[in-house]
């Protein structure tokens, strides 16, 4: 521990060294970085819809290319081909704007991601990362916040009630997100000593942070699914509610630019994810041993990123293929109510940890099972789940009397039959429904004293 | 940073000039109104909308401030002179913040219905 918060000590700076780096290779790693996006954008809208056709037992798109391939190519030139379609009632530069902003946005965070080790590249030797500064990560934030202009001008300038709402709705969500997921954040910095995704990933070297900082994680990957409207919170876009959300009114390679948005987002937040948790381009820990570390870093780093970044898409695809759409009111509770208050409290804690092991609590210690743990780290463990369970207790008997008076509501409704009118009514308020009784036991000849009620069936 | 964020401008203005050469115009004027599920629209455009937006953006606000002082505290936590001092000052101002939420709940301002 003492090595990881010297380590942690020294700088705040990125770690990548950009010294090797000409302007030309700048340019050629940003439209490497372009194409890389491109292409995994167009195989994970393919992967999707083939994950899900096996979730949901069908085939999915399996007749353009080998595989089904090529579908999202074709797509694509189809959407091309579509008239596009300005509504009258639309603020013209804004209706315009909007779609730019969303694709082009999308791709810019993309560029502090590291994506594998030091790696010669015509003739220079030089990080396979676009650019690194000493905050890079809160660039992330920042664009993500731009970004959401995109959705809520494309809502606000169609001069519609669908996307307005829609718009509303999404800038209403992105903001109460994005301040649990800034905080979640905090607390990989305090670990790290850094906003520095090149320093970040380096200072994973003996632990990934998925493992400290699990609720971070946990409540990262909550909002980042709310960030990118994906599936079961895409509300700004809800079909069932908004026909289309704030897209209803856009056509052809308008609406492709937000479809494109969207995909690199979570290309975007599952890279962060990967690079503030996971430990960003180095090697699994199993395999980061083989050979010394032959493995690990250089171009191999490129390898291990791409699948931490595919595991990511693949639980997204799972998640829509499993999740129903939330209701926007329990979205808004778990969001202000549940994420934001214990994200703030997990934050206080890290710092009392981080300050524990950096000596500031005092330096005794205590061995337990051959390990020294700082006592001023237990005392603090302690506390913490003295505080959990307080919390639980109050939860619980909370529920228990809640439980008690719904029991008692119930007790006092009246009973009905749905089926009393000859066809099944849903109860109005003050009543109850009697349970019809199971297609086993109905098929069964019914008792000679029970005949009045299967009459009053029909 | 700035050559991705160029590219991507590029990407889309290559769009949209591919696009006209490429996709058909209808001269159907009634193609341009306002749709909704295929019925005349009603009434003018920009509804007006509820207000409990606003009690969302005002917290947003807060917390938003919030997190930036956040942000540049986790950096110097490790810093020796600071680091304690700075972590009593920082338990007290989350403690006051947590407060102002849980007013702001129990006020009823979380509640999405009234």
């Amino acid at each position: 521990m003492s090595t990881l918060a010297a380590l942690a000590a020294t700088t705040d700076n990125p770690v990548a060294d950009f010294g090797d780096t000409p302007w030309w290779l700048s340019l050629v790693k940003a439209l490497l970085v372009f194409v890389f996006l491109l292409i995994n954008t167009l195989l994970v809208i393919w992967f999707e819809r083939r994950v899900i056709g096996r979730m949901q037992q069908r085939p999915g798109p399996n007749r353009a290319g080998p595989f089904g391939l090529l579908q999202t190519l074709a797509d694509g030139v189809k959407l091309a081909l579509k008239e596009d379609i300005v509504p009258k009632a639309a603020d013209k530069i804004m209706f315009w704007a909007a779609p730019a902003i969303a694709g082009a946005m999308a791709f810019v965070s993309f560029a502090i991601i590291p994506m594998g080790g030091t790696v010669w590249m015509f003739g220079h030797k030089t990080p396979l990362q676009l650019t690194d500064t000493p905050i890079a990560t809160l660039l992330v934030l920042a664009v993500a916040g731009v970004g959401v202009y995109g959705i809520v001008l494309a809502g606000w300038s169609s001069g519609s009630t669908y996307p307005l709402l829609g718009g509303l709705r999404s800038s209403a969500q992105v903001i109460s997100y994005e301040i649990a997921m800034g905080l979640a954040l905090v607390a990989v910095f305090l670990y790290a000593g850094s906003m520095s995704t090149s320093q970040i990933v380096f200072a994973q070297n003996d632990l990934w942070y998925i493992v400290p900082a699990f609720f971070s994680f946990v409540v990262y990957v909550i909002t980042m699914v709310g960030e990118t409207n994906r599936l079961p919170f895409d509300l700004a876009e809800g079909e069932g509610e908004l026909t289309g959300g704030f897209h209803t009114e856009y056509s052809s390679l308008k609406f492709a630019m937000f479809f494109l948005g969207e995909y690199v987002n979570m290309f975007t937040v599952s890279a962060l994810a990967t690079t503030l948790f996971l430990g960003g381009p180095a090697a699994p820990p199993g395999i980061a041993a083989i050979g010394d570390g032959m493995l690990n870093g250089g171009w191999w780093g490129l390898l291990w990123f791409v699948v931490k970044l595919w595991l990511f898409m693949f639980f997204f695809v799972w998640l829509r293929g499993s999740l129903p759409r939330v209701r926007y009111d329990q979205f808004m509770r778990l969001g202000w109510k549940v994420l934001i208050p214990t994200t703030l409290v997990w934050v206080v804690m890290v710092a009392f940890i981080r300050a524990a092991e950096l000596g500031f609590l005092g330096d005794s210690k205590v061995s337990l099972l051959g390990r020294d743990f700082p006592r001023a780290t237990l005392f603090i463990i302690a506390c913490i789940a003295l505080a959990v369970l307080v919390a639980a207790w109050f939860y619980d008997n909370h529920q228990v009397k809640r439980r008690a008076e719904l029991e008692e509501a119930r007790a006092m409704d009246e009973e009905i039959d749905p089926f009393a009118g000859g066809h099944p009514v849903p109860p109005l308020p003050g009543q109850r429904l009697v349970e019809p009784p199971l297609a086993l036991s109905a098929a069964r000849p019914a008792p000679v004293t029970d005949s009045g009620s299967e009459e009053n069936r029909g | 940073m700035a050559a991705v964020g160029v590219a991507g401008l590029l990407l889309f203005g290559v769009a949209m000039v591919m696009r006209r050469l490429l996709a058909p115009v209808s001269a159907n004027p009634v193609r341009l109104t306002t749709y909704e599920s295929g019925v005349d629209p009603v009434g003018s455009h920009w509804a007006q909308t509820q207000v409990r937006y606003l009690g969302f953006a005002f917290l947003y606000v807060i917390f938003a401030v919030d997190a930036v002082y956040l942000f540049p505290w986790a950096t110097v936590l490790r810093d020796a002179d600071l680091g304690a001092a700075s972590l009593a000052e920082m338990g007290i101002f989350i403690a006051v913040l947590l407060v102002g939420l849980v007013h702001a709940a129990r006020r009823g301002l979380l509640r999405w219905l009234p």
